[in-house]
């Protein structure tokens, strides 16, 4: 019966209980996306790593190489002699595969990627390998390409289609290439950022007519699979103490710095979370302590009818539990606009793809955070409940 | 035994310049099972204090109240609670419903207090007070007959032994007190409650065998105020 009373007081003050529901919605929803978000990305970062323990690459940051030869963000620092792959082919004792790359051309914003076949035998995660959905892979010198799924179907390519790239990463008119490509095949979807890039031969990158002549062999950086997991820091540091102008960047470790650089932003918005609920549990204490001269009395019939005093304090514990709860639960919703507006803007710009709804523990946490705070805040109110005088809000006296 | 039973009640209120002023001074006062006892009274002479006391809902200072064998005096409160949920049943002048529960509500609100919602026997006890076809109503879409007559059935929504009517008509026209009036009586006497009725109204008291002046027993009134126990 409690809860009857305790849905009856919601229903009887909509207005003030939906008004407090949504801002508690909102700090819920954004105290979710701030972790979720934050976490699955990092997860899904971490785990996109082409199947690749390291990039290796010209003299420059860890995390620009990463970025560039993993994620195909940003510029290469520079290039690396031909020698350089060889010899690393020639490291059986520590490297067990390394795929040179090529980048330095775009066709309307989505880069050119020039690569060896082998970059395709490579499995992105255990299991799986990049498959053709439609045609073939293209074939070592010639001109042909294989396009990622978002980039075919962004740009309504298919097999059999031609296109002319563009010199740079960024798409200008005026830099377009005399040579043309011709698709030859399709892959399947992966999830990874593979799926936004033109794939070319390596030849056809590094003779892409427009580029420097006498760097013809050279070639952008190398992606590299170990033997063993302990092998790679060691080969990475006797690279970046060893040597003045290359630089190895183990994956998963700078994707994990880079967002560790981004934990102050967290805590911000974690901060702002935490204030929205606090605003929001405060909307509870008023808006349940204004209506107490207008409870009074109802308190005091349920009183006379043999409501306990207990009772009545639990039913405006439970209001404000209820109230939080509500926001609790529509903090989902807003969780899952953000989430979905998030992972839509990864998947767009990444190809990375998080899923808003893996299991974490803050969708227990912060919820149940949410409902105690919100409960919290009605004990004031529950305490003048519990204090109503009967006799004197039962009048008229005769 | 008496259904109820006071000796030596004594209330005091705090006046709001500090003073304790003594509102009660009840040497003795008895009501029997199923009786019928109007007690009559000025403003101000303690009828509601009296009402109050024995419902449980304030505790006097000193004196003894017992109500179907169960001390109200030595309870505790939460014990006081559950005696007048399961034991009185209440009407007000002012009818007290509650504005945002339907007429059956109301009474099943009552009900889960007491001794368990029941609603086959809320839609009876309604049906009785001719009430049986708006039952899904509020008290704002009753007239103040028609919610005065839901808080009859309510008060007898736990099968009380002991009906209490604080001037029950005080808020109807004549012809609606009449019948309001009769038809306590005939709830209490089908229910085989005992009722209590404070009015300060000629006619109802009229209506009454068993009449008592709250004035006369009343030790706090029949003396000027400070004067001697």
């Amino acid at each position: 019966m409690i809860t009857h009373v305790v849905a009856k007081s919601l229903r009887q003050h909509a207005l003030s209980t939906w008004v407090t529901a949504v801002s508690i919605a909102m700090a819920t929803g954004l105290l979710l996306a701030v972790w979720a978000v934050k976490d699955q990305s990092l997860r899904a970062f971490s785990n996109v790593t082409g199947g690749f323990d390291a990039v290796f690459g010209p003299r420059g940051s860890e995390l620009n190489l990463v970025l560039f030869g993993v994620f195909h963000m940003d510029k290469a620092p520079g290039t690396l002699p031909w020698a350089d792959y060889e010899a690393l082919q020639r490291d059986r004792r520590n490297i067990k595969a390394a795929v040179p790359i090529v980048v330095g051309d775009n066709f309307k914003n989505f880069r050119i990627v020039g690569t060896s076949a082998d970059y395709f035998s490579v499995e992105y995660q255990r299991g799986r390998s990049l498959t053709l959905a439609q045609g073939r892979h293209f074939a070592a010198g010639a001109q042909e390409a294989v396009l990622g799924s978002f980039v075919a179907s962004r740009l309504g390519l298919r097999v059999g289609d031609v296109f002319a790239p563009y010199h740079g990463l960024e798409y200008d008119p005026s830099q377009k290439h005399e040579a043309e490509y011709l698709v030859v095949g399709i892959l399947r979807p992966s999830n990874t950022p593979a799926d936004h890039v033109l794939w070319i031969p390596l030849l056809g990158a590094q003779n892409m007519p427009g580029h420097r002549a006498e760097a013809a062999t050279d070639i952008s950086a190398v992606l590299l699979q170990f033997n063993s997991a302990v092998q790679g820091p060691v080969f990475a540091d006797q690279v970046n103490k060893g040597t003045r102008d290359k630089t190895v960047a183990m994956i998963a470790p700078t994707v994990t710095r880079f967002f560790q650089r981004f934990e102050w932003l967290r805590v911000v918005l974690g901060a702002m979370a935490a204030l929205v609920a606090l605003v929001g549990a405060g909307g509870i204490l008023a808006s349940l302590y204004n209506t107490m001269n207008e409870r009074r009395r109802e308190l005091a019939i349920l009183r006379a009818l043999g409501a306990r005093r207990s009772t009545v304090f639990g039913a405006m514990v439970m209001e404000a539990a209820a109230i939080s709860a509500l926001g609790a639960l529509g903090g989902f919703g807003v969780y899952a606009l953000c989430a979905s507006a998030a992972a839509h803007y990864l998947r767009q710009h990444t190809g990375v793809v998080i899923d808003p709804w893996e299991t974490s523990a803050v969708f227990v946490v912060a919820p149940a955070a949410v409902v105690v705070a919100g409960a919290a805040a009605g004990l004031l109110p529950a305490f003048k409940a519990y204090q109503t005088d009967v006799a004197e809000n039962l009048a008229p006296h005769s | 035994m008496p259904l109820l039973e006071i000796r030596n009640l004594v209330k005091t209120y705090q006046a709001p310049e500090g003073t304790p002023h003594t509102v009660l001074d009840l040497p003795q006062f008895h009501l029997d099972a199923q009786a019928e006892v109007a007690l009559s009274g000025e403003s101000g002479s303690g009828k509601t204090t009296l009402l109050h006391c024995i419902a449980g809902i304030l505790a006097p200072e000193s004196g003894a109240i017992s109500l179907a064998g169960h001390s109200l005096t030595s309870a505790t409160e939460a014990d006081r609670d559950r005696l007048r949920a399961r034991h009185v049943g209440y009407i007000f002048q002012t009818f007290n419903l509650l504005q945002g529960y339907t007429c059956l509500e109301n009474v099943l609100l009552a009900m889960a207090f007491g001794r368990g919602t029941d609603a086959p026997f809320a839609q009876t006890l309604l049906g009785r007070v001719g009430l049986g076809d708006k039952l899904h109503h509020l008290p704002r879409q009753l007239s103040v007959g028609q919610q005065q007559r839901v808080a009859v059935a309510r008060a007898l929504a736990n099968r009380p032994q002991l009906v209490l009517a604080d001037e029950p008509t005080g808020n109807l026209d004549a012809a609606n007190a009449g019948s309001a009036l009769a038809l306590i009586r005939e709830m209490c006497v089908e229910n085989h409650a005992a009722l209590l009725l404070v009015s300060h109204d000629a006619a109802v008291l009229g209506a009454f065998s068993d009449r008592r002046d709250l004035g006369t027993i009343n030790r706090a009134v029949a003396r000027p105020e400070g004067g001697p126990l």
